[in-house]
């Protein structure tokens, strides 16, 4: 059974034991990503190219709410670019010593703000379908990364004989092949400062690496601790196998 | 010998508290078999993942909020704003699963050496009141996250219990707390997720007393009978089971810092949401083959029977075995059908992960058929049947035939 966005947010399912039904899987490119492997970390300049995109292109549907401005010392800016970038932003705030809620621009220790108030304007601004927040969107997807590049470059015409319903786009990578969300990225969508050319797999890799830092923002100290542990137990192993050969050397076994 | 001490401050403590005694007998004087292999060690290795899952628990639930508006949030601001809160929640989730390997293999070692025959039927079964311990207590672990895989498999599994005849609805409303998976379930599980793992310590107890009653089972199967058949267990298997905790800490690491959701589902990072059925809902690996077992079934309550069937039916298996050989190893025919239940379970596993379509339905069935067969049929029949090869006399006896065996291989 296809599952479009579109009717998934209806289907109040009648739970049995057995409610598993196989989606038809989209095609999913395998890339090579910075942040892959044992050694991999976040690639700086593509997260901050890939922080514009966010902010001049999927902003305007998707939240980031679980990420807040402070953490984008990360994506190697300083305090005060972080401050500036918080600053771009207003937040509502309150109530002051008069009772009243105010206005203020935004602070490293915000977070990004959401482009809809709540679900139901969400889905009556977008035809139905809730734009869902990216801040966990890179490990929520089978495929990670690969799939998020996907879906960002995997508009195309439909194939002879394939009806688009209405409000829908084909996509080659989404379960299904139809998409509510329009296609995001179009060539030079952004000018980046670094001067990058703004190609389509350009802008969809340096936001996808940006995602998965949104995700994963303790991956390069997860790997880095891991590392020492892992080390520190091979040590141990030796140690403890020497210990265990010179015990046991007692026993007649 | 005797618990000895020329401090007077242990003197007087171990008069009125015999602890110090009390750990020189079991450490000390204790006779383990000396024989035990690697097999052996995932008993201990299980006791201390039980300990590590008990101390980053109490950990999380300094940061986490069981509310079915703040859970969610609670969880991620553990991954990213509590110092070292990722490394405590992904060891918890994964210890988990490393919790059920170890099990896993501790009990197919105890099927196969024959741990749970005379006089070691309460160990096995108080070890299988401990699996069904860790089964609700992890079921409920899995809910706190309260993403997609958390609400949709706590509401298939409670939904269960609608299976039984007249009580089944009202059943269902009293463990919900409601009329569907809600705040009071998520409260109920977190309470109950906090007391089990504290119940499962106490049956660990009750386990360890029960096996230095009768004593370790070993691979040749025969009991100790002089001085040459046993060791203390201080400093022998202290050392085997450190090196073995340190392989396994191993292991657990790269899982925790390399590859920490592979155990996990994706759709769990999102929000639950009880308006959208995720498109395909498994329960977590290690209650898969009971899964199968449970779909195997066309019939609910069947299904739900069987389910807890396949539990049920290993604490009479030291009825069931007819054999008078307790090491598969003597066994030259059950030892090929031990392996063939661990195939079984495997498929079984490998069922309960994919939608039942096509060829699985009929495989789902055939292996559950064969679960229950291996015990309720095979098992008696293959004990009465079999001849059994010679049982060595001593474990001293298997320890030197193994050794000739090996050095003959090695000439």
């Amino acid at each position: 059974m296809r599952k479009f966005f579109l009717t998934a947010a209806l289907s109040l399912g009648v739970v049995t034991a057995a409610p598993a039904m196989a989606s038809e899987g989209g095609h999913i490119k395998r890339l090579d990503w910075p942040q892959d492997g044992i050694f991999g970390t976040y690639d700086r300049a593509s997260l901050q190219r890939g922080l514009q995109v966010y902010q001049q292109v999927c902003a305007s549907c998707h939240g980031l709410k679980r990420v807040a401005f402070r953490t984008l010392t990360d994506l190697g800016f300083t305090m005060d670019q972080v401050k500036k970038i918080a600053a771009e932003y207003e937040f509502e705030d309150g109530p002051d010593e008069e009772g009243e809620m105010f206005t203020r621009p935004g602070a490293p220790y915000d977070y990004f703000p959401s482009p809809f108030p709540n679900e139901k304007a969400a889905a009556a601004a977008n035809g139905g379908a809730v734009p869902p927040d990216l801040s966990l969107i890179v490990k929520a997807r089978r495929g990670r990364e690969d799939y998020v590049y996907s879906i960002l470059t995997g508009y195309e015409e439909a194939p002879d004989g394939f009806t688009v319903p209405e409000g829908g786009h084909y996509n080659s990578a989404f379960p299904g092949n139809v998409i509510a969300m329009p296609p995001p990225l179009s060539e030079d969508a952004v000018e980046y400062a670094d001067g990058t050319p703004a190609t389509v797999e350009q802008m969809a890799k340096d936001v996808v690496n940006f995602l998965s830092w949104a995700a994963e923002p303790k991956m390069e100290e997860r790997k880095r601790i891991g590392l020492r542990v892992v080390i520190f137990l091979v040590i141990l192993i030796g140690l403890l196998y020497g210990i265990y050969r010179r015990v046991w050397a007692r026993v007649d076994h | 010998m005797a618990f000895q001490t020329n401090s007077k401050i242990v003197k007087w403590i171990d008069r009125r508290l015999p602890i110090f005694s009390m750990m020189h007998h079991e450490l000390y004087e204790y006779q383990v078999p000396k024989n035990l292999n690697w097999w052996y060690t995932f008993g201990s290795l299980a006791g201390i993942i039980l300990m590590l899952q008990i101390i980053t628990g109490v950990v999380l639930v300094m940061h986490y909020t069981p509310n079915t508006e703040l859970a969610f949030d609670s969880v991620e601001k553990i991954m990213r704003d509590v110092n070292y809160g990722w490394l405590m929640r992904y060891m918890h989730a994964n210890g988990a699963s490393m919790f059920f390997i170890a099990v896993y293999i501790h009990i197919f070692r105890g099927l196969y050496y024959g741990s749970y025959k005379q006089p070691r039927e309460l160990i096995w079964m108080i070890g299988l009141v401990i699996l069904l311990l860790m089964m609700a207590t992890a079921f409920m672990g899995y809910v706190l996250p309260w993403g997609q895989m958390s609400f949709w498999g706590a509401t298939v599994i409670t939904n269960l219990f609608s299976a039984f005849p007249v009580i089944g609805e009202a059943l269902v409303t009293w463990l919900w707390g409601g009329f569907t998976v809600g705040n009071p379930t998520l409260n109920r599980f977190f309470s109950l997720h906090y007391l089990l793992p504290f119940v499962i310590l106490g049956a660990v107890v009750v386990h360890l007393w029960a096996l230095h009653t009768s004593g370790s089972n070993n691979p040749a199967g025969v009991e100790i009978k002089g001085k040459k058949d046993w060791i203390p267990f201080q400093p022998y298997y202290t050392a085997k089971d450190m090196l073995g905790f340190a392989v396994f800490a191993l292991v657990f690491s790269i899982f925790i810092f390399y590859s920490p959701d592979f155990f996990g589902e994706p759709d769990n990072y999102i929000p639950a949401n009880p308006l959208k059925t995720p498109p395909h809902i498994v329960p977590e690996w290690y209650f898969l083959p009971f899964y199968a077992i449970l779909r195997a079934v066309p019939d609910k309550l069947g299904g739900v029977l069987l389910m807890f069937g396949a539990i049920l039916v290993l604490f009479v298996i030291p009825w069931l075995d007819t054999s008078k050989v307790r090491s598969a190893r003597f066994r030259p025919v059950y030892k090929w059908w031990f392996w063939v239940l661990v195939f079984d379970c495997l498929v079984l596993g490998y069922v309960g992960s994919q939608p039942p379509e096509g060829a699985l339905i009929l495989i789902g069935r055939l292996a559950t058929a064969y679960y229950f067969l291996h015990f309720l049929v095979i098992m008696p029949l293959v004990g009465w049947f079999e001849k059994p090869l010679p049982v060595p006399a001593s474990i001293h006896d298997a320890v030197l035939a193994d050794k000739k065996a090996k050095e003959s291989a090695d000439a």
